[in-house]
């Protein structure tokens, strides 16, 4: 059982206790505890489920390779799943629940899969649900869904906030171990300024775990003094607590820093994102120890040796009383030697290697712990932790001398963590004799220079050795340095000495002759339960790509992406295919390296901060009169102005009866106002709409259409022409942006020598709407401008003063009915907005809003873009060729608009329709010819574009695209209703003007 | 992300501040041209693999369109020029020879 031991534990400290809970049950660890090193202190090995046969599982790691230990962690609105327990840092009042499991941890029926788990080989989905088709969906799909998983998902909003930071240094130093260290050293001395980031909440990485010496001293004073010089420098930023997440293009990295996850509620963000700029990166991200692949290594108790060794001497914890070290290199007899000093009885070392001649097996010989060299181990006993382990010859079948122990500590030798050098392109190569993948550095990643902009220190280069790291890493700091602008340092580097190491034996399968049996408890990948079984069956199954293999087998998928075992993987994959590790290569190395909180992702963008809004001056005013809001763009309009007890329908109704009776008025400030000006800007507009404007008379407005240009319509609005070189384009709300854009594309990249000035004054103006046959009186009561038909025809406009407001008042109709947009100074809006509503009262005004709008230009057989167009749709299309030029040789759009397609004769076209019974045709509903089509559905000849109940009509009214529409006016046609019933609703085909078709209440 | 720089306002842009425009050095194709030559111009794109020219518009910046020489696999930026330009400008073909000798021009 695992246990705390005295005398050790430089991570914690012992006079502090804190208080937690697991499942429920209050337990207690000190400060600076992780939650494993709690448990385990506290003899709770356990920590988990299995993904798929739902074994039960403790920690084999200490760090963020951890597979097993994954927790619910926190209550309501800060739960989090699926958190590592290894890099979980206790703190009071932490809430943890062990996932994967029912009812309880130590019983779980779903452990019923281990026992058929030779029916559940690698791609067992696939192959076992194929037929019939209803169980999947019924059966298997709820049972899996059921029984395979890891943590819940949250069910309240994240109590939490977070944030995005920035930040721009010269040099990025990721990771604050010895070898981080010493490169921010170089690089800070080459005169860069360098940051340096750290996921844990320590400095200094694993060396002061495995000892040695640098610069005459421990390690442990070592990266206290070298820390306390970089705190002095000026030219260094230190980071705990934020891991280098991700690297990216051009030397973008994204840190994940965890601010305030030990201190919930305590005001400050959870999590902070960095984005982060450097012109060159230094990756010193360590390395990971590898598991060994022998039979029933994922019980509870078989962890890595580093691992064990971590326990031991950072939190005085040691996982058993009787531990077994089982090795194919030097390593692992640091943790023999750790346990042993720690008083732990060590049962014995198991190595694969035939002779062992370096001086850490002496040690381990002379401190009475018994070697068994060239042996494995053929199995472990035990059902939820260990009690024997089997040892027999590597080259063995299975059986041999059963060694009782608890703890099994394995080291299958160390890959260097070479995810954020692979990010971004960097290559790898094969050390044979490491036998391990390790960066390139001929093929690094390579910035906007062309020249590489990460480098890689220490054990992440494959320099294992502390001196050899160490070297490695000054160097890399100094040629950083170099590269950002700096100068190379001359300071020396640090230097180490340590005991010499005896080379590992590669061994990716133990023992050599194990069968089947054996081959389906040799775990490789812990979190989803993948073993060494599966990836065999995956080649004999033809999957010789590793990214396939990887797949199928699910193989370093899950949230540990494979930190642990892919290289075993791949090595056993390597295997079954006949070929070499390097031929096989690796999987893709992707951000994040450890999963990073949505919430960190999100950042500050929630809620109202999600997406900005755009409000126009009379906003509150709206608001207060209770105005129902519909989003535009990024635009909140009123939908219409309900009164009280009143539907949202009844209240369009009302406002378009009102219109037509007496007046309305709309707040039309959302829509685009661009000015075009310039000696060369009629040229301009002709080219960008298809009818002319450079002939539009000073002092007059003409309505316009714009397209793309292959030829579809893009927008429309009215443009007015201010003066001899000025003209005001009126857009729609949402295409205000993208149309100046648009505007400007042409004019920087295609007619750059036109003298044309742009600028978007659509925020600069207020604009009401005043409709209505009472219009002019409305006008008239706010004074100042002589407004009668004679003074301000239709289609005109004036520049004045409108009840003491400075105004430009265009005779501009979208209701049909006379109608006068008046535009004042946007600060002015509010007070023009009451000072008309106050005036209109003795006519009966009311305010309208967006959908009364939308049904009145229906009725009018205005088009709307979005409705009666949708990017398919050419201006001859729409039966508005009175809006496209036959004079102008050529305009956007023109071209495209004479490809053969565009000119088809049968194109749908736009019409009126009307309802025989005087129904509403549902919105979207298709018109319907003779004949079915290839899969027995009625052959499709149009559809509808605007359709709406007409209050003033008192029947619903209708337009849409119909094949040869505009020819067939007077013909009745069918459109299919959704009801799955067959049955249609027929409509008869006329104009689209259901409303004055002569104009004449407009022109008043 | 990458960074570009502008030519205009000289700002060494990540690409959050800028819109891409695709293709440079498009010739206008339009009345009077035949179907096959304006098909051509509004659909038919290069997809190289290595050096591409492309426009690019420094949207939440100075707003001007600007082209970029670019190696669509290592990401290097050969240089950035003004959209004035209606063929790559003799530098910046010479800043890709120098890094590839081979290079053939433009497909």
């Amino acid at each position: 059982m695992s246990h705390r031991i005295e005398g050790k534990g430089r991570l914690i400290d012992r006079s502090k206790t804190l208080r937690y809970t697991f499942n429920g049950k209050p337990m207690t660890g000190y400060a600076g505890d992780t939650l494993a090193s709690a448990l385990m202190g506290a003899g709770q090995m356990v920590m988990g489920r299995s993904f798929k046969y739902h074994r039960p599982r403790g920690a084999v790691a200490s760090g963020v390779e951890e597979p097993n230990a994954l927790m619910g962690i926190g209550e309501g609105g800060r739960f989090e799943p699926n958190q590592r327990a290894t890099t979980t840092a206790l703190f009071d009042g932490l809430s943890a629940k062990t996932q994967n499991h029912w009812p309880t941890l130590e019983f779980d029926i779903g452990a019923v899969n281990d026992l058929g788990a030779r029916f559940l080989p690698a791609g067992f989905y696939y192959k076992t649900f194929m037929f019939p088709r209803v169980a999947w969906k019924h059966l298997f799909e709820p049972f899996i869904r059921q029984s395979a998983g890891l943590g819940a998902v949250p069910k309240e909003p994240d109590a939490d906030r977070y944030e995005y930071a920035y930040h721009h240094t010269d040099v990025l130093v990721i990771g604050g171990g010895v070898a981080g260290l010493a490169a921010a050293r170089a690089a800070a001395a080459g005169g860069a300024s360098v940051t340096v980031l750290e996921q844990t909440p320590h400095w200094g990485g694993r060396a002061p775990v495995d000892g040695g010496e640098i610069d005459g001293t421990d390690p442990d004073a070592w990266v206290k003094s070298a820390v306390e010089e970089l705190e002095k420098a000026e030219n260094v930023t230190l980071r705990l607590n934020c891991m280098g997440a991700g690297v990216y293009d051009h030397g973008f990295v994204l840190g994940y820093e965890r601010v305030a996850d030990t201190t919930p509620g305590d005001d400050r963000p959870r999590h902070r994102l960095w984005r982060i700029r450097a012109r060159q990166i230094v990756t010193a991200t360590g390395a990971i120890e590898r598991p060994l692949s022998f039979p029933g290594n994922d019980l509870p108790g078989v962890m890595l040796a580093s691992a064990v060794r971590d326990y031991v001497e950072n939190w005085g914890v040691a996982p058993g009383k009787r531990a077994l070290i089982v090795t194919n290199n030097d390593d692992a007899y640091l943790t023999a030697l750790s346990l042993h000093a720690a008083k732990v009885e060590v049962a014995g070392i198991v190595d694969v290697r035939p002779t062992l001649t370096g001086p850490l097996a002496e040690r381990a010989r002379k401190a009475g712990i018994r070697l068994m060299t060239g042996k494995a181990l053929a199995g472990v006993k035990g059902r939820s932790g260990v009690k024997a382990a089997l040892v027999t010859d590597l080259a063995g079948k299975g059986t041999g001398e059963a060694i009782e122990c608890d703890t099994i500590a394995m080291s299958g030798g160390w890959s260097p963590v070479v995810h954020l050098w692979s990010h971004c392109g960097g290559k790898l190569l094969w050390d044979e004799g490491e036998a391990l993948f390790k960066p390139d550095p001929e093929r690094p990643p390579l910035g906007a220079d062309g020249q590489g902009f990460v480098a890689t220190a220490g054990a992440a280069s494959g320099a294992l050795g502390l001196a050899e790291a160490l070297a490695d890493a000054h160097e890399a700091g100094r040629r950083a340095a170099k590269a950002a602008g700096g100068t190379l340092t001359r300071k020396a580097a640090p230097k180490a000495n340590e005991t010499e190491r005896q080379p590992l034996k590669p061994v990716w399968i133990m023992p050599a002759g194990a069968g089947p049996e054996k081959r389906m408890k040799m775990w490789l990948d812990y979190q989803n339960d993948v073993k060494v079984s599966d990836v065999q069956l995956a080649a004999r199954e033809g999957y010789q790509s590793v990214e396939h293999a990887k797949r199928y087998t699910t193989l370093g998928m899950a949230t540990d992406q494979g930190k642990l075992s892919n290289i075993n993987g791949l090595a056993v994959l390597s295997d079954a295919l006949g070929q070499p590790i390097p031929q096989t290569g690796t999987t893709t190395f992707r951000p994040p390296y450890t999963p990073i909180s949505m919430g960190a992702i999100a950042g500050e963008a929630r809620g109202e901060l999600f997406q900005s809004i755009r409000r126009t001056p009379m906003h509150a005013i709206h608001d207060a009169a209770g105005a129902v809001w519909e989003p535009v763009g990024h635009w909140r309009r009123p939908f219409c102005f309900s009164e009280a007890g009143e539907s949202d329908e009844e209240a369009v109704n009302r406002e378009i009866l009102n219109t037509r009776e007496n007046v309305g008025m709309l707040d039309a400030s959302t829509l685009g106002k661009i000015l075009v000006k310039g000696p060369d800007a009629g040229k301009f507009l002709d080219m960008l709409y298809t009818n002319m404007m450079s002939t539009i008379p000073v002092g007059k407005c003409r309505y316009g259409l714009m397209c793309s240009e292959n030829g579809f319509v893009s927008d429309d609005g009215v443009v007015v022409r201010l003066a001899e070189d000025t003209w005001l384009c009126h857009t729609t709300t949402g295409g205000a942006d993208r149309i100046h854009g648009h505007m400007e594309d042409w004019l920087q990249c295609e007619w750059w020598d036109w003298k044309v000035y742009t600028a978007s004054l659509t925020e600069e103006y207020a604009q009401v709407a005043v409709a209505g046959p009472k219009a002019r009186k409305v006008l008239e009561a706010l004074g100042g401008m002589d407004v009668s038909k004679e003074a301000m025809p239709f289609m005109t406009w004036a520049d004045g003063t409108l009840a003491d407001i400075p105004a430009r008042v265009y005779r501009i109709s979208f209701t049909g009915e006379l109608s006068y947009e008046i535009a004042v100074p946007a600060n002015r809006g509010a007070e023009l907005w009451e000072k008309v509503r106050e005036a209109g009262a003795a006519h009966g005004i009311q305010p309208y809003g967006t959908e009364a709008m939308h049904i009145m230009r229906a009725e009018k057989g205005f088009i709307m873009i979005g409705d009666e167009t949708d990017g398919t749709v050419i201006p001859q299309d729409l039966d508005m060729s009175w809006v496209i030029s036959k004079k102008k040789e050529d305009y956007l759009g023109k071209r495209a608009q004479q490809r053969p397609d565009m000119a088809r004769e049968d194109r749908w076209r736009l019409v009126g329709l009307e309802t025989l019974d005087g129904s509403v045709i549902p919105d979207g509903a298709y018109a319907v010819g003779e004949g079915l089509n290839d899969k027995g559905q009625r052959n499709m000849i149009g559809r509808v574009t605007s359709t709406y109940y007409s209050p003033t009509l008192k029947k619903g009214i209708a337009m849409g695209l119909i094949e040869r529409g505009p020819e067939r006016l007077g013909e009745v046609v069918d459109f299919a209703t959704l009801d799955g019933t067959g049955t249609v609703i027929k409509a008869r085909l006329r104009g689209t003007c259901f409303y004055d078709e002569e104009g004449a209440k407009a022109d008043v | 992300m990458l960074i570009l720089t502008c030519p205009y306002c000289g700002v060494e842009a990540d690409e959050t501040e800028l819109a891409p425009g695709g293709e440079a050095h498009l010739k206008r194709a339009t009345v009077g041209d035949s179907d096959e030559a304006f098909e051509a111009y509004l659909f038919a794109r290069e997809n190289p693999k290595g050096v591409h020219f492309e426009r690019w518009r420094h949207a939440y910046g100075c707003g001007k369109w600007f082209l970029a020489a670019r190696h669509t696999v290592t990401l290097e930026v050969y240089g950035t020029y003004p959209a004035q330009t209606p063929e790559p400008p003799k530098d910046i073909i010479a800043a890709v020879k120098k890094r590839l000798p081979d290079w053939e021009g433009r497909g």
